[in-house]
């Protein structure tokens, strides 16, 4: 039998298919074909293959190669084929054992020269790999950290072909090639941001603990200069540590991306797109390859909305389904990609065009039909989803001069935000949800978690002067709730459900 | 004669040597019409075979079997047909095949010999 089988692995999203790639030989005029849907950087493999296994010193037959990638209807892209069809076809050739491919995964790009060049993807190929079953990977030596990041599978790292094709059992020489080497990662610079810099406003930083406790999603509304931005950089530093499995899901999406993944980070990623992204910016897109988009990178971090309202609608309500379903599907022809999308909203806007409305001591030059539109720039049923909605004033002089800074720390209050998450995972137990922010209104509203009359009353008064709707009396009773578990409280009282219509409502309350 | 048509005669030579020794009948050789030449047509277990020689001193710039390619192949069927039809006698409604024989050497008789039957 002239034929010879192999493992790869085809990415839609962040999800990996194994893809069996077999070779064979028959006896023709020479010729190498690769079939099973193919894209145009996929096709050039052959050339790639060809004058690879020449430089390497291995002869490929001079005979009609035909290569399938199975299934043979799954669209494939990319040139993360190549080490797996070059293997094959040499196994198909007789240079290497087909015993020993048959059982590995092989993933990486070749140069002419016969190296072994990086893809993106290695980290979610690998996991796909060893959720299969298979015992061993093959990856490029500029992956190999992200590979190893994957448990249960041995990861050999390739430096170049002819290395591969002598673990397989070719006889032939390893030469010493300089290997092609990952781009250092870069230090993340957010890591310094503290708390305590954030001078003269309790009011929200106090609603930013409450929104990292509880996993609610916050609008901040003030003018210019007030400290909005710089509130919303110091959420991801209080956000407690992702669980491993979180932090392989945030890995898996930065190797998608092609960022480099040195180690594991359990540092919630924090993405700030520009107000000028589009739809397909915020949730992915492209034709062929489809790339995560910004919610897709924010997944089990923070996405930080600056100038909310400039963002264009249609990006906006973008964001409605992931928000509810913590997935995006991105459909395009011939497959789906989905992906994860469970983030954190933070969304920051000016309450008027020109900064200045309702700000004591300064002049509003907005004509008020300006105010209404650019506060309806972000549509009902996103702010429906948006749990606390706080407005931001311009700190006085006499508190910005002071030596006097805030009293929570990052530390601080990140130990708060830990003891309160752990409070709400207890009282969760045996539900689907781990956050206050998940939990549907229905389960606070009935059965044992309902709260006694006298601590709702303001809440029900606000429900029957039609100030809130349903929905919004869930959002509240939710917040209510997250404030009880950072006051170590067993269910919240009257004053936390006072403050939890203050930091829904703002002022109105 | 120039060199390479020496080395091709000589390549020729053999294979047809080597297609007797493998038991086929050498029915014609270096047949031409004005579509082209065809090497060798030889018959085995009542199939017709043509036969396209290719030699090489080396395989430095490809191997033989590279330059018999699609429009080759092609011809080589235009050039099968023309022959069945001028040797209607001999051709008698047999079955046709293409063949490609290989030989890479600068001395046709010592060189390797690879063979292929059937081409598609």
């Amino acid at each position: 039998m002239k034929t010879a089988r192999t493992w790869a692995v085809a990415l839609t999203g962040v999800d990996g298919h194994l893809v069996e790639v077999e070779a064979d030989l028959s006896n023709q005029t020479p010729e190498f074909k690769i079939i099973g849907l193919p894209d145009k950087a996929l096709g050039e493999a052959v050339q790639r293959v060809h004058n690879a296994c020449k430089n390497a010193g291995l002869d490929l037959p001079r005979r009609r190669l035909t290569v399938n990638l199975s299934p043979a209807s799954l669209p494939k892209q990319g040139s993360g084929f190549d080490l797996s069809i070059a293997v094959a076809t040499l196994a198909a050739g007789g240079s290497v054992q087909r015993q020993s491919i048959s059982h590995t995964v092989h993933i990486g790009e070749l140069g002419l020269d016969g190296r072994v060049r990086p893809v993106p993807g290695v980290l979610p190929a690998v996991f796909a790999a060893a959720r299969a079953g298979f015992a061993r990977a093959v990856v490029p030596v500029a992956n190999e950290a992200e590979a190893r990041l994957v448990p249960g599978i041995e990861v050999r790292a390739a430096t170049s072909l002819a290395q591969v094709a002598a673990w397989h059992g070719a006889e032939v020489s390893v030469p010493e090639v300089e290997p092609v080497v990952a781009s250092e990662v870069e230090p993340e610079g957010e890591a310094q941001l503290d708390l305590a810099e954030v001078v003269g406003q309790e009011d929200a930083v106090d609603a930013l603990v409450v929104a990292a406790a509880g996993g609610h999603h916050m609008l901040l509304s003030g003018p210019p200069g007030a400290g909005k931005t710089m509130l919303a950089r110091r959420l991801p530093g209080i956000l407690p540590p992702l669980s491993e499995a979180e932090a392989l899901e945030v890995a898996s999406i930065r190797s998608l991306t092609g960022d480099p993944v040195g180690r594991l980070d359990t540092a919630a990623p924090l993405e700030a797109p520009h107000h000028s992204a589009s739809a397909a910016a915020l949730v992915g897109g492209g034709s062929r390859i489809v790339r995560p988009g910004s919610i897709v990178r924010a997944h089990r971090g923070v996405l930080f909305l600056d100038e909310a309202a400039e963002f264009s609608r249609v990006a906006l309500d973008a964001l409605r389904q992931p928000l509810e379903s913590g997935c995006i599907e991105v459909h395009r022809s011939g497959f789906t990609a989905r992906f994860p999308a469970r983030f954190q909203l933070i969304l920051a806007m000016n309450p008027c065009p020109c900064g200045n409305y309702g700000v004591r001591g300064a002049e509003c030059v907005c004509p008020s039909l300006a105010i209404r539109r650019y506060a309806g720039r972000l549509s009902g049923p996103l702010r429906d989803r948006v749990d606390i909605e706080i407005q931001v004033a311009r700190v006085a002089a006499s508190r910005a001069t002071s030596a006097e800074r805030s009293g929570v720390s990052t530390a601080d209050a990140r130990q708060r935000v830990l003891e309160a998450r752990e409070r709400a995972a207890h009282r969760l137990r045996g539900t689907p949800w781990r956050l206050n922010g998940d939990v549907p209104g229905t389960w606070l509203r009935q059965g044992q978690h309902r709260i006694g009359v006298e601590a709702r009353a303001p809440l029900d008064r606000a429900l029957e002067r039609g100030i809130l709707t349903l929905r919004g009396y869930d959002r509240v009773l939710r917040l209510a709730w997250t404030m009880a578990d950072l006051a170590g409280l067993d269910a919240p009282g009257r004053e936390q459900v006072g403050r939890a219509l203050y930091m829904k409502k703002g002022s109105i309350a | 004669m120039a060199a390479k048509d020496v080395l091709g005669r000589a390549g020729e030579d053999r294979a047809a040597r080597y297609l007797i020794g493998c038991g086929y009948e050498i029915l014609d050789r270096n047949w031409r019409c004005p579509q082209g030449e065809i090497d060798i047509v030889a018959a085995i277990d009542g199939l017709l075979c043509v036969v396209e020689v290719k030699t090489r001193r080396s395989a430095a710039f490809g191997h033989p079997f590279e330059a018999v390619d699609a429009r080759k192949r092609r011809r080589l069927w235009q050039l099968a047909h023309a022959w069945c039809d001028a040797h209607p006698d001999q051709a008698g409604g047999r079955e046709v095949r293409l063949e490609a024989i290989g030989i890479i050497g600068a001395e046709p008789d010592a060189g390797a010999l690879e063979h292929l039957r059937d081409l598609s």
